[in-house]
């Protein structure tokens, strides 16, 4: 049952854990906007998500009273941004594409949410069978 | 947004952009004082913005910003001939602080323009921790 619910769920589960990861370094290149040789970081997020979907398979359940494993807790690999125009102090975030990669990262966390809830919806409807 | 990092980090942000305004307030109300030595003389403090690292993640991602010390401006005074002006030397030099107004204001325009991307950004985060909270709310 766990496992179908689990399923219902499909990617955005995942989805929205590396958004908030992502969000959390966005943030962080914001508030290091001017910090002196500060590199500005952000994470693929096409290879983290398929990174996270292959790490789900392998573990087996020796005993029955353990859990299935949820999702990988492997963090995103967090790579530098290649600058536009990095400043003298060797700082390289570049306020304007920081917010713009916030923006966007922070509606693609809101579609995840609203999918969820179309799901979560879905299977009330099956269950309560109205 | 499950864990409420993200407001630690942007508030790092609001506060060490709270510090810096701060600095420019009190250089450019000090930037006109006169003094009888160059020692004397006000120096214009200049906060230093340093990251401050995930210990936990291998990799070191910044999980905020600190303001490691406020600095005072090594700049020299700035000396002025006037023979008649109370703090004089006894070569007729006053010596003003070596704030530049222009450079301030820059700075405190800087600060402000961060201050607001934080704060904006903190708002976002806000209503997305909000949404998730009430995710499967009315199902």
């Amino acid at each position: 049952m766990a496992n179908l619910i689990d399923k219902a769920f499909g990617v955005h589960g995942t989805a929205l854990q590396l958004r908030a990861e992502r969000s959390q370094l966005l943030a962080a290149n914001l508030a290091n906007a001017d910090t002196p040789g500060f590199k500005a970081r952000d994470i693929d997020f096409r290879q983290a998500l398929a990174g996270a979907q292959s790490a789900v398979a392998p573990l087996r359940v020796t005993q029955e009273n353990h859990f299935a494993e949820v999702g990988s807790n492997a963090a995103p690999q967090a790579l530098y941004r290649v600058p536009l125009q990095p400043s003298l102090d060797g700082n390289t975030v570049d306020v304007a594409t920081e917010q713009a990669a916030f923006g966007e990262n922070a509606n693609r966390y809101l579609a995840s949410l609203n999918f969820l809830n179309g799901r979560i919806r879905g299977l009330m409807t099956a269950l309560r069978g109205e | 947004m499950s864990d409420f990092r993200m407001f630690d980090t942007l508030g790092s942000a609001l506060a060490a952009q709270t510090v810096r305004l701060n600095t420019v307030a009190s250089n450019l109300a000090n930037a006109d004082q006169a003094a009888g030595s160059p020692e004397a003389a006000y120096r214009a403090r200049v906060p230093v913005f340093a990251a401050v690292l995930d210990q936990a993640r291998g990799d070191g991602a910044a999980v905020g910003v600190q303001v490691r010390e406020v600095a005072v401006s090594q700049a020299p005074a700035r000396a002025e001939y006037q023979p008649g002006h109370p703090l004089a030397d006894a070569q007729g030099y006053v010596y003003y602080s070596n704030v530049r107004p222009v450079e301030q204001m820059a700075d405190m325009i800087s600060a402000s323009r961060s201050y607001e991307s934080a704060a904006q950004a903190l708002g976002t985060v806000q209503e997305l921790i909000q949404r998730t909270l009430r995710l499967g709310d009315g199902a």
